[in-house]
């Protein structure tokens, strides 16, 4: 078993789970002891900074982008308003991760954003929340109460001149609004669209002005890594994959949940704590980091550790950390026409590639799916999927082609038996 | 630009700026890269995807291929636009705009002038590969001036876009995600912006297209012969699109300085007047037995005989001449030249005028104040008695330019004007207007002399006087401040005072002063001297004739009226139609019949409408624009220099020898050589009492709307369907409304004078206290007086009151 677990984003899993979320039970963890120092002591931002950097602590939002990095692009002691925003909408397929820190550990999510705040030079912070999230959004929201309320938060804070204010902003169910720019778009009552870039949102970014957009699990992390040092928080993964990581492992295992754990550790531990493959069955595949990244065969995963650059090297991204597992049996065919359905529906439109060629990828796979496929629609597939990555706004279009050029790659034979008799090679799911 | 840098494009050297995007630099250079959703004049939105190009800098290639139009260049960059990978991108967006497009251009009005097909030649493939149900998008009705296919439609946004940024108001946006992506508006309105029409040109596709225009035409078959637009006094550059010998549609003609790439709908639409029923087309007499056609050859004879009785009877002061004045130069001038060639000295073009007590100080050539451009460039900006969106709808897109980038403008007029821009406003009834100037120019620290010192001294000057009287003085000083005077000035009683009052703003503020002109050729009416009080070249006169409302006031015994419908343009319609009912002679030019014409006219000429005569258009900014007829006028109608001249020599008079038109324009340029528009009044404007309303009545406010200006766009049926073209209707303060116990929706009587009209009641705060605002020049208000003037309005009991 790995030892280790819950040491960051779920530390306060261990508290009893009808008050794990209030104030005092954070406080009893040591929370908000680093925003605390950072108000008695107002520290030199920028020797926060290097200490992020120093725990190579990676954007946890899918991109895997240096946070400590992103935070230095900021125009700290410019004139005029900037922002920090967090980006609660988690719509990736498979991804849960986020929804658990609102719901155990909200407190630790503010006093990052606030100290966030404080880095980059923002007073006004927002967090944009999936619409979905009925319960995480009203314990959020009690938890920004009882912050506001113990005076962290608000006005010249504990006698510092610090300014820092939080507001929660709720999304209306579009997954492309967990897309940065299209949230900042969101935030401001507008129609959810990537902006393009550049300019990037440190120069120009909510309401035109400086800001800093990170995932719910980036900004949980400073405090730990605040009060424990950057070098712990790399010690705990790998060099350059610094820290525990937090894993939503579903799909086809007897005990999906989230997990904690360090970067680094084993494919195949993970699929453990996960009860292993459902039902005894054999591991078919895994797409490791949200259902944007493409599909790794088992056997290939199974000797490969759960890190940003080993999952590189297996030919995947680590995403958002969400690990689909797929089971011996299923019906490859189905699992990417249900994929390419997904991002069809939540392309935002805009953008020509991604608008008309989701929709045709989707066409495409369902018309195989019910048994009227060609076999020129393969290369027809790849090809079309080859003209939107890379040629869109934002990074959806990529999401909507990789997995089908992944699935292409290692289940073609599965998409040639359908089309050549009408009917799955496995049938079983 | 000091810093140029260089970049190479398929090889070429090209000089750049730092920052521009690197299909501008293509542009240039005269590179041609595909784009959809790019256009000079709207944001960078970045979403066809057609303009993907290769591109590396400092030796690092781009991973991706980048969008040509929102790719900034920088030093050393090197571009390809036709490389493998830049053309494999390129036809990679063309099969994706194409899957769910119709491939049916035969049937799409688009056809032969699409931006779709025109690059699909380039970038399309033979056979699609796309094999599935085409997308259909149900179509959205978005009023008579513009079609749409919404199947067509490729989301570039452009109309998005020009609909947020240039009009100001967002007509149309884009919902729905996805393939599900849908340009509407929202709510199913009526697109009814001024410049509404401009998306029409702008989408790429067959999705918006012209509503009139659609079906009746093919893109090949047209002719485009340049002109220039007759409603204001912008002279907006004009393609006229025609096939046999008919004007089939208007588009714009790139003038930066004018009207950049933009025409108003107003200028797009009218052209279907052209071909109104109500067209005159042969000469007409009015005998015993009512009206009867005739040959130009006899009429001439009988008009010529005519003035030459009432000149000989009654001498030439007993002739009345006014012209329209959106009529050309060229009839203008000669217009004038056969009046004072009779002896006769009473002509105007000044028609919706009441107040002419400014005559000896009005400067020779009013004009604009400054070119139309650096309307954009203006601090702060006061605009008096101006409903500027309706009379002038591209000047009112400079002022809006201006104002979004932190101009000030202030507007103090009769109701509150629905600026797409933020602007300071100070609602007043007529008789308020002066007042409310008074303030600012006290604010201003304005003095004056005499009585106008008085009015200045005893104003009550406010926050908003103060801070438009600050906001003048700042860009005054910087010699970007601008007082204009309106339509709805010029037609108040008290034209001189606000005049006098808005040279007392400028003087304090250190302000340029400005005149909207109110029609196409207004400035040019002062060039050609057909004016009482006017000579060619602004030239002073020894005596001068009667103006425009004298000549009714005073009646005379015969008239000539160019290009006027007595009930339409005329600031007094009842007393026009009483002074001309009384008259011997009535001799109509004209190219429309109208009932009040028919009523008091003796002989009815037919002359060319726009568009099928050559002539100059003065605009605002004093630019001469000279333009050819288009098409031949229809039937036996003639333009209007040929009749003036054919008349000139059977009346014997000299100098009317002109061979063309140009010879009619060179003759007059040669008077006006040393002559430019000058807005140096040129004595003190005397002072006079205000108009107040008397106990029990309110004042008309008449506004001439959009699509009433002039006949040809009264005749334009699709304009006239337009939400701008309300009906007749009385609109009032809700506290007014209230003092005479009337509600929204109730019948009134109306009384001006003698003259008196039924109409609804409107009741609405955008009107200032004490006015009634009752449209002029619209179907029924040609029974009423002066524009502006004091009504009594009484409650007509309907079936539907107990
Ligand atoms: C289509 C799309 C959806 C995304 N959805 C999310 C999301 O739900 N949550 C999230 O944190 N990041 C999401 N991202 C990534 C964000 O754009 C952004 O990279 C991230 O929030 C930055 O935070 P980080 O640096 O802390 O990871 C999405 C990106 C794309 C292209
Ligand atoms: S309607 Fe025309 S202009 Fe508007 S988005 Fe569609 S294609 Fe572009
Ligand atoms: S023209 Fe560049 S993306 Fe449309």
């Amino acid at each position: 078993m790995v030892k280790d677990q819950n040491t960051v984003c779920f530390r306060t899993m261990h508290l009893k789970e009808k008050v794990r979320h209030t104030l005092d039970s954070y406080l009893s963890v040591g929370g908000y002891g680093q925003w605390k120092r950072v108000l008695n002591e107002r520290p030199d931002p920028a020797t926060l900074i290097e200490e992020l950097k120093l725990s190579a602590l990676r954007g946890r939002g899918g991109a895997g982008f240096p946070t400590g990095l992103k935070w230095s692009f900021m125009p700290r002691s410019a004139p005029g308003q900037k922002y920090i925003v967090c980006n609660s909408d988690e719509g990736e397929p498979g991804t849960c991760k986020d929804r658990d820190i609102l719901r155990w550990n909200p407190h630790q999510l503010i006093e990052g954003m606030a100290i966030a705040g404080y880095c980059i030079g923002a007073t006004v912070g927002y967090n944009y929340i999936r619409g979905e999230f009925y319960e995480p959004i009203a314990r959020f929201d009690e938890a920004l109460g009882e912050a506001y309320a113990a005076g962290l938060l608000g006005r010249d804070l504990l006698g510092s001149g610090v300014d820092f204010d939080l507001y929660t902003h709720l999304g209306a169910g579009a997954y492309i609004c967990g897309e940065e720019t299209a949230l900042l778009e969101s935030i401001e009552g507008k129609k959810g669209q990537p902006r393009f870039k550049p300019p990037f949102p440190a120069q120009a970014g909510l309401y035109g002005q400086p800001t800093t957009i990170n995932n719910t699990e980036s900004l949980a992390s400073v405090p730990v890594i605040l009060e424990k040092g950057g070098q712990w928080f790399l010690d705990q993964g790998r060099p350059n994959n610094g820290g525990p990581k937090l894993f939503s492992v579903t799909g086809h295992v007897n005990a999906p949940n989230n997990f904690e754990v360090p970067l680094g550790t084993p494919f195949w531990e993970l699929l453990e704590m996960a009860g292993g493959v459902k039902d005894g069955k054999a591991l078919k595949a895994v797409i490791p980091g949200g259902s944007s990244v493409p599909v790794v065969p088992g056997n290939i995963m199974m000797n490969t550790d759960m890190d940003y650059d080993s999952i590189a090297k297996a030919g995947s991204m680590l995403g958002s950390g969400a690990v689909i597992v797929i089971a011996e049996g299923t019906c490859m065919v189905r699992v990417l026409a249900n994929l390419a359905h997904f991002y069809a529906h939540e392309s935002c439109g805009q953008c020509t590639p991604c608008r008309e060629g989701t929709g045709w990828l989707s066409r495409v796979l369902h018309r195989i799916l019910h048994g009227h496929g060609r076999p020129s629609d393969l290369d027809l597939l790849d090809n079309v999927a080859g003209r939107i990555g890379g040629r869109t706004i934002c990074a959806l279009g990529d999401a909507a082609a990789m997995p089908v050029q992944s699935f292409l790659q290692h289940y073609r034979h599965e998409f040639e038996h359908l089309i050549e008799h009408g009917r799955p090679m496995e049938q079983a799911a | 630009m000091s810093d140029k840098i260089t970049i190479e494009i398929d090889g070429r050297t090209c000089e750049a700026a730092p920052g521009e995007m690197i299909i501008t630099v293509a542009d240039r250079e005269g590179i041609s890269i595909p784009r959809f959703c790019y256009h000079e004049k709207l944001s960078i939105a970045a979403n066809c995807r057609m303009c993907l190009v290769e591109a590396e800098q400092g030796g690092r290639p781009f991973p991706k291929p980048v969008p040509a139009c929102a790719t900034p260049v920088g030093d050393g960059m090197k571009v390809q636009t036709r490389s493998r990978k830049a053309l494999d991108a390129q036809r990679g967006t063309m099969e994706f705009l194409l899957i769910n497009h119709p491939l049916d251009c035969p049937i799409c009005d688009q056809g032969g002038e699409c931006e779709l097909q025109d690059v699909s030649m380039g970038y399309g493939e033979d056979v699609s590969r796309f094999t599935e149900r085409k997308r259909v998008v149900k179509d959205e009705d978005l009023g008579p001036l513009i079609a749409t296919e919404m199947t067509r439609c490729i989301h570039c946004t452009r109309c998005v876009r020009f609909g947020a940024e240039i009009a100001g108001v967002r007509e149309l946006g884009a919902t729905g995600r996805g393939e599900d992506m849908r340009i509407g508006t929202f709510v199913a309105h009526t697109v009814a912006h001024e410049l509404s029409g401009n998306i029409i040109d702008l989408c790429p596709v067959g999705a918006l297209t012209s509503k009139p225009y659609r079906f009746t035409a093919r893109a090949w078959e047209l002719t485009a012969e340049p002109s220039i637009a007759p409603h204001d006094a912008v002279g907006s550059n004009i393609q006229l699109h025609v096939r046999n010998g008919r004007v089939m549609r208007v588009h714009p003609r790139d003038n930066e300085a004018i009207n950049e790439t933009w025409i108003s709908d107003r200028d797009r639409f009218s052209y279907e007047g052209l071909n109104a029923a109500s067209r005159l087309t042969a000469p007409m007499i009015k005998g015993d037995s009512g009206w009867a056609e005739t040959d130009w050859q006899s009429v001439l004879h009988w008009v010529a005989d005519g003035l030459q009785r009432v000149v000989a009877d009654s001498g030439a002061d007993q002739l009345g001449w006014l012209m329209a004045p959106g009529s050309t130069l060229e009839e203008l001038y000669l217009g004038q030249k056969l009046l004072r060639g009779l002896g006769g000295r009473n002509i105007d073009s000044r028609l919706r005028q009441q107040d002419f007590s400014g005559d000896a100080a009005d400067p020779a050539l009013p004009w604009l104040g400054l070119p139309i451009a650096d309307l954009e460039q203006q601090r702060a900006v006061l605009l008096i008695g101006s409903d500027i969106r309706q009379e002038q709808p591209l000047l009112a897109h400079r002022l809006r330019k201006a104002a979004l980038a932190g101009a000030m403008v202030g507007l103090v007029n009769p109701y509150r004007v629905e600026l797409t821009h933020p602007s300071r406003q100070l609602p007043a009834a007529p008789g308020r207007l002066a007042a409310e100037l008074a303030a600012i120019a006290k604010a201003a620290g304005a003095g004056g002399r005499s009585s106008l010192k008085g009015l200045i001294a005893t104003a009550d000057s406010g926050d908003v006087h103060a801070e438009i009287a600050a906001a003048l003085k700042q860009a005054g000083a910087d010699g970007n401040g601008l007082v204009l005077l309106g339509a709805l000035a010029e037609a108040s009683p008290d034209f001189g005072l606000l005049k006098a009052l808005a040279y007392q703003i400028a003087d304090a503020t250190g302000c340029r002063i400005g005149f909207l002109p109110p029609a196409a050729n207004s400035t040019g009416a002062a060039f050609a001297g057909a004016l009482p009080h006017r000579l060619p070249g602004a030239r002073a006169v020894d005596v001068p004739g009667l103006d425009a409302l004298a000549q009714l006031t005073e009646p005379r015994k015969a008239y000539v009226l160019w290009g006027i419908d007595p009930a339409h343009d005329l600031i007094d319609p009842a007393r026009a139609v009483a002074a001309l009912a009384g008259a011997d002679l009535v001799v109509a030019c004209t190219a429309f019949r109208t009932p009040s014409l028919e009523a008091v006219a003796d002989v009815l000429l037919p002359i060319s409408a726009f568009a099928e005569t050559s002539g100059t258009f003065v605009n605002a900014a004093g630019d001469w624009q000279r333009f050819q007829g288009a098409v031949a006028p229809p039937g036996d109608a003639r333009p209007g220099w040929k009749l003036l001249r054919v008349l000139g020599n059977m009346l014997e008079l000299t100098g009317f020898e002109y061979a063309s038109a140009r010879d009619i324009h060179d003759a007059l340029a040669a008077q006006c050589a040393d002559r430019a528009p000058d807005n140096t009044p040129r004595a003190e404007y005397p002072v006079g009492t205000t108009a107040e309303a008397a106990d029990g009545t309110l004042m008309r406010v008449g506004n001439v709307p959009i699509y009433a200006v002039d006949a040809l766009v009264r005749a334009a049926p699709a304009l006239q369907r337009t939400p701008l073209s309300a009906p007749l209707h009385l609109q009032l303060h809700p506290a007014d409304a209230e003092a005479l116990g009337l509600q929204d929706g109730d019948q009134v009587e109306v009384a001006q004078g003698p003259a008196r009209a039924c109409m609804p009641v409107h009741v609405s705060d955008d009107l200032a206290r004490g006015g009634g605002r009752i449209p002029a020049a619209v179907p029924g208000s040609g029974q009423l007086g002066a524009q502006i003037g004091p009504i009594r309005v009484a409650k007509v009991s309907g079936e539907n009151d107990q």
